[in-house]
């Protein structure tokens, strides 16, 4: 969802251990100048070049949205994953330049809401950190309701309930407290929205019970935290050009074509508009279809690609460029 | 240097005209001698100096005398703008990006100092000098969206955006080719453009409803549209039909070169920071067919996509009753010569 953005050149300004497993990371812009104004739930994309590998994760800005000097992520290191948390443990110091996109917002808060009825899990704490940020500026009515493993891995508690006394309520794993999930979602006035982020078993739980307590599906909001999936690389071959080209992990089809000097039209470079639809001579693989354009009928025939965001896995490719 | 605002009318004795300048900057909306519907959405960057595309909020010769007639359409109807309670941040969002678009396209025109959140906006050509603390309502003399939209040419309609779709839920609508906002407000995507004929059919709406839900702040999209109208009047809205309907029965092949207009949209789609929104101004432009075919390929292209438009898209944009007419008039400046791609007058 990110690809596409404008891209933001930073500096690292401050690295900031919060505990055992995470550890927070400010951002300033190279010149000088103001970050882009964000709304509470947005996230960016870090790029991290790693030696030849280049990673992008998205992370929640989580600092107050009324202050675009700095951004704030907060990154738990995850010692399995593919090595992107690990990598801005280990090697993102303070003076680190670093690209990251433009603010995207895939969490917005309803504004319409009478009451926003907030349930974080671990890490997934960092969005709420900027939307109750957002809310308490504006007088908003919010409810935060947080669990996470033990008071030590409890990331920004404290902070929290300085800021919002009892509006913030902790849950600790190894003290067996549970969110009494059915009774708080029971209780709530008309008009409230539920948000919730954190591990995938519990954002499922809640949309499980809201959904079987008659929470209407436009009021609950939820956000898995997902890395985006870059592609494998793939080779291909253009047929009128007679040239053949290496997708890389992290590009697309039609940069790939750009880079080898061919020139097709384009104009949304979203999968949208339909200008750089190429036909498919030949192949003998699987394609990744991303695209809005294209009839599922089209999908299926293997005579087309929108190479702006799709991909293929196989063999071979020859397509008419 | 700086632009020279013209005094003129869009009511009553109708004097709006287009300096020679103004006609080769006209956002001629046909890159071919044929139109149908098209997703024909681009990214909304800065196009050639002395276009309308020169800034990405167009400032041009008809600014203060448009700021006039809608301060008069407000005064008669004051539902022509309407902001549900939910979308006043949005409109924070929208005074900041016309104050500081403006500001840096017309330095002579406008200025705005920002001191943390207490702003100073000078409006040359309307006379205003404004402190106020963004944020704060209560220090502007209307809500942040009137405010700067009665100092911003072209309407605007402000999306919310939830459940996967876009809402109609704010706006300034004074402008408008035959929509209302007092009756969209309020209004999903699908719901709004219910009346739009084929478009559905062709899956249109469905893949530009995607396209916009992704925009991204910091890449702005646009599109063209288009209709005619009769007499350059910029309120051509369902609650006034009573007073402009009926000039379409005024068409002549004596007048046709100064009653009909090409009117065309340049819509533009903007991601608000704040509140997420989407913002949607409908900038209309106005050229009548005598300034127009000056220039001798778009002439030619007019006539040929005037005769050969669908019936049921001429229906649509109510030119039925007079297209024979001006079918006739354009026929005449068409020698059936070819013309080249593309908009321009060349």
């Amino acid at each position: 969802m990110s690809t596409g953005t404008t891209k933001l050149d930073v500096v690292v300004s401050d690295v900031v251990p919060v505990n055992d497993l995470v550890t927070r990371f400010h951002f300033r812009r190279r010149d000088g100048q103001l970050l882009p104004t964000f709304s509470g739930g947005a996230h960016v994309v870090v790029e991290m070049r790693d030696g030849e590998r280049t990673r992008l994760n998205p992370y929640s800005l989580m600092g107050s949205p009324l202050d675009t000097r700095e951004y704030t992520i907060s990154v738990r290191r995850d010692d399995v994953g593919r090595g992107g948390s690990l990598f801005m443990h280990r090697n993102v110091r303070p003076g680190h330049e670093m690209v990251v996109s433009y603010p995207v917002n895939l969490f917005s808060l309803d504004l319409r809401a009478r009451k926003h009825l907030m349930l974080a899990g671990g890490i997934g704490i960092t969005p709420f950190m900027a939307q109750t940020a957002q809310l308490a500026a504006e007088g908003g009515n919010f409810e935060l309701h947080y669990t996470c493993r033990t008071a030590s891995l409890g990331t920004y508690a404290d902070l929290l309930r300085e800021r919002y006394d009892r509006r913030v309520r902790l849950y600790h794993d190894d003290l067996d407290e549970r969110i009494e999930l059915d009774r708080l979602l029971s209780s709530q006035p008309l008009g409230t929205h539920l948000y919730v982020c954190g591990p995938a078993g519990m954002i499922n739980w809640v949309r499980e019970r809201a959904a079987t307590l008659g929470w209407p599906s436009e009021t609950v909001h939820f956000e898995h935290f997902a890395a985006p999936q870059p592609g494998l690389p793939f080779d291909v071959t253009l047929a009128v050009t007679g040239k053949t080209i290496r997708v890389d992990e992290q590009q697309s089809v039609l940069e790939a074509i750009e880079a080898a000097g061919v020139d097709p039209p384009y104009l949304c470079r979203g999968g949208v508009c339909g200008q750089c639809e190429t036909n498919v001579i030949s192949y003998d693989g699987k394609f990744i279809h991303n695209d809005h354009w294209l009839s599922e009928e089209d999908h299926r025939s293997g005579c087309k690609i929108m190479p702006c965001v799709s991909r293929f896995e196989g063999r071979s490719l020859v397509l008419e460029r | 240097m700086g632009i020279t605002f013209r005094n003129e009318t869009f009511r009553d004795d109708f004097t709006f005209r287009n300096s020679p300048e103004h006609i080769r900057r006209f956002p001629f909306p046909f890159h071919e001698d044929a139109y149908m519907y098209a997703v024909n959405i681009e990214p909304h960057v800065v196009g050639p100096k002395g276009s309308v595309l020169e800034n990405l909020i167009d400032v041009d010769e008809h600014y203060v005398a448009e700021m006039q007639d809608r301060a008069m359409v407000l005064a008669e109807d004051p539902l022509r703008c309407q902001s549900l309670p939910h979308m006043t941040l949005a409109g924070w969002d929208l005074l900041e990006l016309l104050m500081e678009q403006q500001a840096q396209g017309y330095p002579e025109h406008f200025t705005l100092t920002r001191d943390g959140d207490r702003w100073r906006w000078i409006n040359r050509p309307l006379g205003i000098d404004d402190t106020f603390t963004f944020g704060d309502t209560s220090t502007l003399p209307y809500g942040p969206m009137e405010y700067i939209t009665r100092q911003s040419q072209g309407d605007f309609c402000i999306l919310d955006q939830r459940d996967g779709n876009l809402w109609m839920d704010a706006g300034m609508v004074t402008t408008q080719a035959d929509w209302s906002l007092d009756f969209d407000i309020g209004m999903n995507f699908f719901e709004w453009h219910a009346p739009v004929p084929l478009a559905h059919e062709k899956g249109i709406f469905t893949r530009a409803l995607k396209f916009l839900t992704n925009i991204q702040q910091g890449k702005p999209a646009r599109r063209l549209n288009w209709t005619m109208t009769i007499n350059p009047r910029l309120d051509t809205s369902p609650e006034n039909y009573h007073k402009w309907g009926p000039d379409r029965t005024t068409v002549t092949p004596e007048n046709v070169g100064d009653k009909v207009h090409l009117r065309v949209e340049l819509q533009s789609f903007w991601r608000l920071p704040r509140s997420n929104g989407i913002v949607f101004p409908i900038r209309c432009y106005l050229i009548k067919m005598d300034e127009l075919v000056t220039q001798p390929k778009w002439a030619r292209r007019l006539h040929r996509v005037i005769r050969d438009l669908p019936d049921e898209l001429a229906n649509y944009k109510g030119l039925t009753r007079y297209r024979p007419t001006l079918v006739e008039w354009l026929s005449k400046l068409d020698d059936g010569s070819p013309t080249s791609p593309g908009f321009g007058p060349y």
